[in-house]
């Protein structure tokens, strides 16, 4: 069995005559107990996908499973199965953190005590203040909250949308830390990212862009299909240096990547031609190297050859 | 004028015993693209509302493109621009309505609204659509928009809080494009963010940690200065030593 | 054997159903409980609303000057005056001689009121069994004049009747009708049946719209959708609470007007509160119906303010008489709920009638509530679009 299976579903909005198209004709599988990542920008489609899956949107055309439950007629045992965290979830902010949690617990008819072992990781960071108001915590500490309150009952899945989503980089990490370790029970988990460097943490990802999925694949895997090469440039004036490789017909891509430039050409030349290149063009540089893409190299250039 | 866009001084914001902001002091030389970092809680959205004159310093000194931002906040507000993240533009007015809006509360006059809406337009390639309602256009395009609309009328400092939360990475790279292209006509940026690799693109940034500014530098000192090979290093070696949480 | 397994089965569930629901129930009353500014409007609006429609509001005239023209000075003229003047509306103050001195006294505004007798009053009274008295009210205030002409009737009526049981006359039939539930025109008891049908509305319909958007806008109810949790008990559960505040708040009413307002409840106190309960649920289903279809605080706010709370103040007939409407106005007013509620109050608590006296009213509440509560169980979604 797998966690989740989806084919060809899709999902059209109708805001005041005009018509959006938040899902075109995606699929893939999550298997048991895998950390699948659906990757992309905002407005690409990953919420309507979460909520497809937790039952309360219904697709326009193809079938989605979850747990071997149709999303459609057997909605209620999915309900049963899965934890859900959606993307504005912010938990009762006049309700403490124990009073949040054993809500949460009741109303999947579970106790705290039986399923404790499931959240300790994560609850024991919260617990001296479970008397404080939600309200009054701290992001990170609503964020680990949300999550034992959607874990209390013992999910088989675990959906997560946008957990990290305008969250600082410390927090960020602290989170996907904390997944990898619910990971070891077994717990299969759908998470969306806008994020690319969190890529890495996932065993498998879908990268999405306008309702379509871009690739479906483990991250390294990605990557090997990444099959130029890619530069990086250092110059002491990158703007200048960009302006001008934009320019060249040679040049296929050319992204600003912190304080580096990263650069393909359009036919899949060696450094020493590049090199040559550059020379000839008068561009001035200070270092330049062949290095392996990122997830956010592959995304981009999956974007360009969709265009 | 004076070279420095923004200066501050031990500036600090309380709240009851509660030290959000604590004694920064800081400059900012005009046409500099500054990045103001930090963990959530750090004290960054404080700090900037003191900076744009919407909120009192507790104490301390600071000046905004020359004017005190104790009594000539009018002055202030009328020289800088403001984006954020969560508001931008009105969704259901179109894009020339909204740029029409914003040129309009800052006094700009009939004909140099339609000129500079023109100018917009032309550099977002957005003509054809420009009776089109704001709520229709992709995040990207709306956050590019949102960028012009606060450059609209041509302030000396702009203000940008989290700019590009959630836009994909082609969008985010044309987006500061723009960025580089207001601050070589010698417009100052402060901008913050969450994501390490544009904090690169900035030619100096600051790094709030429990509303102290623990460190600041151009990046690649910064690196040098924590033996780090990224940002991201650097941004969680400083974020550990917090002891605050809060937002 | 499987029979009975299937049956402990059902037992368990149902008793996890029940739990659910009460832990549920104590969430809603934490975020009420711990809401102390909405807590206190809830509990200080009625309070404040029987204080102001009760004393402030009122068009009751108290204490109005009087003078009095008595050329007869006899024994019955001099009764009728006493009682006047104990009577809590009229004060005497002047007595006056001539009738030239009248419009004086009216118009430097010393007195509102005047009181002619005839000469030979009682001698005339006697004779006849009946007699005449001019009362003349200054009439630039015109709803004061009105009110104080309608105390003056009503005196001089029951002073008649001590006098003289059989006498009956055709002319104050009219006036002893209008009197007849009201005899000092108390405007309480307008204001009070009116002030409940308010109340409940607000508190019903207006908190349960909101604390259930509320949950929309905190992404919470997403979570309780995908829970195991009935759709359906979420609704019920937020609604329960706001029940017992408006029980709280309909006793406190009646306690207020009965102790403050001295204001009698003629009816069957149990057949009251019964009404109240009924309306209450009727004003539950429309803040439930108003919820489903509304996803922001601000709308659902909007949509019982403007879409419940100004008909009610408009149709229910406790600010604007119905019987003054032209008849499009009239007949909208049929589907206010709130209007057969201020009936069927009026009818028991002042009119002391039974439950056959107001039955038609009743059904007609019973009737809405059913039609509201099926139409927003139609259009309650398990899913979200």
């Amino acid at each position: 069995m797998k966690a989740v299976t989806i084919n060809q579903i899709s999902k059209t909005y109708t805001v005041q005559k005009e018509k959006t198209i938040a899902l075109d004709g995606v699929s893939f599988d999550a298997d048991l107990g895998e950390i699948f990542g659906i990757i992309g920008p905002d407005g690409a489609g990953k919420s309507s996908l979460f909520r497809i899956l937790t039952t309360l949107l219904l697709p326009d055309s193809g079938t989605a499973n979850v747990m071997g439950y149709d999303v459609i007629k057997d909605y209620k045992n999915i309900r049963k199965k899965v934890g859900y965290m959606p993307g504005k979830f912010s938990l009762y902010q006049d309700l403490s953190v124990e009073e949040n949690l054993e809500f949460f617990a009741t109303i999947f008819n579970v106790k705290i005590k039986d399923n404790y072992q499931m959240i300790a990781p994560i609850y024991k960071q919260i617990e001296p203040f479970k008397d404080r108001k939600a309200g009054a915590l701290s992001g990170g500490m609503k964020q680990k909250l949300a999550l034992s309150c959607a874990l209390i009952h013992k999910p088989d899945v675990l959906f997560l949308d946008e957990p990290t989503t305008g969250v600082d980089p410390v927090s960020r990490k602290e989170f996907w830390d904390m997944l990898s370790e619910l990971k070891q029970h077994g717990l299969s988990i759908i998470v969306s990212t806008p994020y690319m460097d969190e890529a890495n943490r996932c065993d498998r990802i879908a990268l999405i862009q306008e309702g379509k999925f871009l690739s479906i694949n483990q991250p390294n895997k990605i990557i090997k299909e990444f099959k130029r090469n890619l530069y990086s440039l250092e110059s002491l004036n990158n703007r200048i240096a960009l302006k001008a490789l934009k320019e060249k017909n040679e040049i296929h891509s050319c992204h600003p990547f912190g304080e580096k430039l990263h650069i393909t050409l359009k036919e899949n030349q060696e450094i020493q031609f590049f090199e040559n290149l550059l020379i000839q063009n008068k561009i001035e540089y200070q270092h330049l190297e062949k290095i392996e893409p990122g997830i956010e190299d592959c995304f981009m250039e999956l974007m360009l050859s969709k265009q | 004028m004076n070279e420095l866009a923004i200066k501050a001084e031990k500036l600090s914001k309380n709240f009851g015993s509660f030290k959000a902001v604590d004694e920064i002091s800081f400059d900012v030389k005009k046409g500099e693209v500054f990045g103001f970092l930090g963990a959530n809680g750090a004290g960054k959205t404080t700090a900037m509302k003191m900076l744009i004159g919407i909120s009192t310093p507790s104490s301390g000194k600071a000046s905004i493109a020359g004017y005190d931002i104790y009594n000539e906040t009018e002055k202030i507000k009328r020289n800088i621009g403001y984006m954020s993240q969560k508001f931008s533009l009105y969704d259901d007015l179109t894009i020339g309505e909204n740029l029409r809006f914003f040129g309009g509360i800052y006094g700009l006059s009939r004909p140099d609204i339609k000129l500079n809406t023109e100018k917009v337009l032309d550099r977002l390639h957005l003509q054809k659509e420009k009776n089109a309602l704001v709520k229709s256009l992709p995040l990207g395009w709306k956050q590019k928009l949102a960028f012009s609309a606060a450059m609209f009328h041509s302030p000396q400092i702009v203000f940008l809080d989290e700019p590009t939360g959630g836009v994909d990475p082609l969008t985010r790279r044309e987006f500061w494009d723009m960025i580089y292209e207001a601050a070589e006509l010698g417009t100052t940026i402060f901008v913050t963010t969450h994501y390490m690799d544009e904090a690169e693109y900035c030619n100096r940034i600051s790094m709030m940690v429990d509303g102290k500014i623990e460190a600041m530098n151009s990046p690649k000192e910064l690196k040098k200065q924590f033996n780090a090979s990224s940002m991201d290093e650097v941004f969680l070696d400083l974020a550990r030593k917090a002891t605050r949480t809060g937002d | 054997m499987r029979f009975s397994l299937i049956w402990q089965e059902k037992q368990l569930e149902q008793e996890i159903n029940m739990k659910q629901f009460l832990v549920f129930i104590k969430k809603e009353w934490l975020h009420i409980w711990r809401d102390k500014r909405t807590l206190f409007i809830l509990f200080g609006m009625p309070i404040t609303q029987i204080i102001l429609f009760g004393f402030a509001l009122s068009n009751e005239v108290k204490n109005s000057k009087i003078a009095i023209l008595n050329p007869s000075k006899d024994a019955l003229s001099a009764q009728i005056t006493e009682k006047i003047n104990a009577s809590r509306y009229f004060d005497l103050v002047k007595e006056i001689k001539t009738n030239s001195e009248i419009d004086l006294v009216l118009k430097s505004g010393e007195v509102n009121s005047v009181l002619v007798f005839p000469h030979n009053f009682e001698k005339d009274f006697n004779h006849n069994g009946f007699n005449k008295v001019q009362f003349i009210a200054d009439a630039s205030e015109p709803n004061t004049a009105t009110t104080l002409k309608n105390y003056m009737s009503n005196i001089l009526l029951d002073f008649q009747k001590t006098k003289n049981p059989n006498s009956v006359n055709p002319l104050q039939i009219k006036t002893e009708i209008r009197m007849l539930y009201n005899p000092q025109l108390k405007g309480a008891y307008n204001f009070v049946p009116g002030v409940m049908a308010m109340i409940l509305l607000l508190v019903c319909t207006m908190m349960t719209s909101i604390s259930i958007v509320k949950e929309k806008e905190l992404g919470t109810m997403e979570v309780m959708l995908v829970s195991p949790l009935k759709p359906f008990m979420v609704i019920v559960a937020k609604a329960v609470p706001y029940f017992f505040l408006s029980m709280v708040n309909v006793v406190s009413i009646l306690l207020l007007s009965v102790y403050t307002l001295e204001l009698p409840i003629k009816g069957s106190l149990v057949l009251l509160m019964l009404e109240s309960m009924l309306f209450t649920i009727t004003a539950l289903s429309l803040g439930l119906l108003i919820s489903t279809i509304t996803g922001s605080q601000q709308v659902a706010m909007l949509i019982s303010l403007v879409g419940m709370f100004l008909p009610t103040l408009m149709f229910s007939g406790f600010m604007f008489p119905i019987e003054n409407m032209p008849l499009p106005l009239r007949t909208i007013s049929n589907i206010v709920p709130a209007k057969w509620y201020f009936i069927i109050v009026k009818n028991v608590m002042l009119k002391g009638l039974g439950i056959s006296g107001v039955l038609k009213e009743t059904l007609i509440l019973i009737g809405m509530t059913v039609f509201l509560l099926i139409l927003s169980v139609k259009k309650y979604k398990i899913r979200l679009a």
